[in-house]
């Protein structure tokens, strides 16, 4: 496999409804931004570009197939190749390592690939039905399906296995909505406390409104190159690209059905051992071993064995707070059972942010400092694609640049995981991306 | 505060107006400035779903009876029934699961999805059975919903049958034992 870089990157500002579009121009307006970053024209994107890949979740949503090959043609790319990647929650990850395996594989010297969704055509709660449609229609679905419901569970089980408690939960919220603040790509840009999360309505208990991700329209987009490609690039521009590199790829699944996941063994990560775990049962409901073998597999070919310490931010799906606790066990920034008392420690925090609570070693590591899912809104197709296009922004330095505002820079950033997720982690993958020049 | 405000919006219905014609401009150049057009168009469909492989779990639920499958192989109890084994690929062999369990986790959901709205609030558990190696997803009822807690997790249920079975999951729901 060769190395793969990702030169460049755009998304849409994501939105409750985007009547005033379709689709196709929604995600031009990611691929637009994606071009004009690095000073290529239409035509010579045209020429470079070998071919591109498409993410969108649901059929059901869009009510349109073959969305993929309609937003290719409306891109002007015909004749080139394309294919559509489809998993869920974990749809934009899963085309972004999609497009690295274009190029890593010597198919495609530059590839784009492009997400998007379009959930406002139909009202929250018949999309919530349309979202349950991706869990077990004989066995889960009929008995209420409900994605908040089944992370609700998730959480339920968490707490009472690891004494996980909701003004934990409520701390991601605080933390995603307050970094949000500073992103004017976020859907929902609020300073809100724990009580507001508290206090806000009971959706499923424990989870409340503000513990849950939004709905929304919103595309995203991200240029890979070969070393090759880069060059073509530069050539073409006649200017110097800030590329990052990816250098880990990993991605996991489980069980579709929550009740059918095993009661065993943890997946250990190098800087663990198996007298950590003892009497635990794994992964059961309270933990994703999707989200474990995705990190393990990343961070082996990263060559990462102290994630924390070698890791500088994290951009975690975080479509529920329970979710973003859970996901930073799997991905060994805690162990398993501390992620509710690693957040309260103010670590996956920005350093250099006032939330309006002490803490003891606030910003030791920043998870979502974008503002995640829960501020941001979640597109399903483009979100995993989103998440690149910030880290990749944070690598090069330029979040001022493209945020007009200078806050949720992460100094110094060299590295940076991805983590997209699906299905109660059905399916989850993570990337490692460092900074390439 | 956002949640107070929602108090005193109307709510947004999915019913339209019939509109058979709109404004038009005479200078073509300000139609980029139109409003989208936004209509309603229906999306319903009967689907013919087969159980297949799984039908005599919805057979059993019908007779009163929970089934689930076993792997003599490996000696493995699945909580929800799955005809071949995900550890050694064989296929497995219906057995009877206890009428008894325990709640191994729950919520209790105020809103839903379109098709559930109406039965909210209702409570989801994963019931673990005794010597079965995982485990199923059904309602409880005859608990207050508004008295949600952890102390919930452990407690004996026990399953409850539908006289009229509607062949669905929900045909067997659990009450405290």
């Amino acid at each position: 496999m060769r190395d793969v870089f990702v030169v460049s990157g755009g998304v849409s500002k994501f939105a409750k409804a985007r009547p005033d579009k379709t689709f196709q121009p929604m995600v031009k307006e990611a691929y637009d931004y994606t071009l004009k970053d690095v000073g290529l024209e239409f035509k010579q994107a045209y020429e470079l570009i070998d071919g591109s890949v498409t993410s969108y979740f649901s059929d059901h949503f869009l009510r349109q197939l073959m969305g993929g090959a309609m937003t290719t043609d409306y891109l002007g790319l015909c004749p080139k190749p394309n294919k559509r990647i489809e998993g869920g929650g974990a749809t934009g990850g899963l085309c972004f390592q999609a497009g690295w395996e274009a190029v890593a594989s010597g198919r495609f010297d530059v590839c784009i690939a492009y997400g998007f969704e379009t959930m406002s055509h139909v009202n929250t709660w018949k999309g919530n039905e349309f979202i349950a449609l991706a869990s077990d229609v004989s066995f889960d679905y009929p008995v209420g399906g409900f994605y908040s419901g089944y992370y609700a569970m998730m959480v339920t089980r968490h707490m009472k296995e690891f004494g996980t408690t909701v003004e934990q939960l409520a701390l991601v919220s605080v933390k995603n909505h307050n970094n949000a603040f500073h992103n004017p790509y976020a859907q929902k840009r609020r300073k809100i406390t724990i009580e507001d999360v508290r206090n806000s309505e009971m959706v499923a208990w424990p989870l409340t409104m503000l513990d849950i991700c939004v709905m929304s329209d919103g595309a995203a987009a991200i240029l890979f190159a070969s070393q090759e490609g880069l060059n073509k690039i530069e050539k073409a521009t006649g200017k110097r690209m800030k590329p990052t590199k990816v250098t880990g790829v990993g991605s996991g699944m489980d069980a579709m059905r929550m009740a059918d996941r095993p009661h065993g063994e943890v997946i250990l990560l190098p800087h663990e051992k198996k007298s950590d775990y003892k009497g635990l049962k794994y992964p059961g409901v309270h933990s994703f071993r999707s989200g474990r073998m995705a990190s393990k597999l990343a961070y082996k070919m990263a060559g990462i064995t102290d994630p924390i310490n070698q890791i500088d931010f994290v951009e975690l799906h975080d479509a529920y707070t329970s979710s973003e606790i859970q996901t930073c066990e799997d991905m060994g920034l805690c162990k398993y059972g501390e992620g509710g008392d690693f957040v309260a420690s103010g670590k996956p925090f920005m350093p250099n942010l006032d939330y309006g609570y002490k803490f003891p070693k606030q910003g030791v590591i920043p998870v979502n400092p974008s503002g995640g899912l829960i501020a941001c809104g979640h597109p399903v197709g483009a979100t995993g694609l989103m998440q690149a296009v910030f880290a990749h922004w944070q690598l090069q330095g330029t979040i001022n640049k493209h945020f007009g505002d200078p806050t949720l820079q992460v100094k110094n950033a060299k590295r940076g995981a991805i983590h997209s997720h699906a299905g109660t982690g059905t399916y989850v993958t993570v990337s490692i991306m460092e900074k390439g020049f | 505060m956002a949640e107070s405000k929602k108090n005193f919006k109307l709510p947004e219905t999915d019913d339209g107006t019939v509109v058979f014609n709109v404004p038009f401009p005479k200078d073509l150049s300000q139609l980029k400035g139109m409003a989208p057009i936004i209509i309603k168009q229906p999306y319903h469909i009967d689907y013919i779903h087969s159980f297949g492989q799984d039908s005599p779990f919805f057979a059993g639920l019908a007779n009163g009876k929970l089934l689930s499958t076993h792997c003599k192989e490996c000696n493995y109890t699945y909580g929800t029934p799955r005809l071949h084994c995900m550890y050694c690929g064989n296929e497995c062999d219906w057995v009877e699961l206890p009428k008894e369990g325990k709640i191994h986790c729950f919520t209790v959901c105020h809103y839903g999805s379109e098709e559930f709205l109406k039965e909210t609030p209702f409570i989801l558990i994963l019931v673990e059975f005794p010597k079965v190696n995982t485990l199923f997803l059904g309602r409880l009822l005859g608990v207050d919903t508004k008295k949600a807690s952890l102390d919930w997790i452990g407690k004996k249920v026990k399953a409850q049958f539908k006289r009229n079975s509607k062949f669905k999951p929900t045909d067997v729901y659990f009450v405290l034992a």
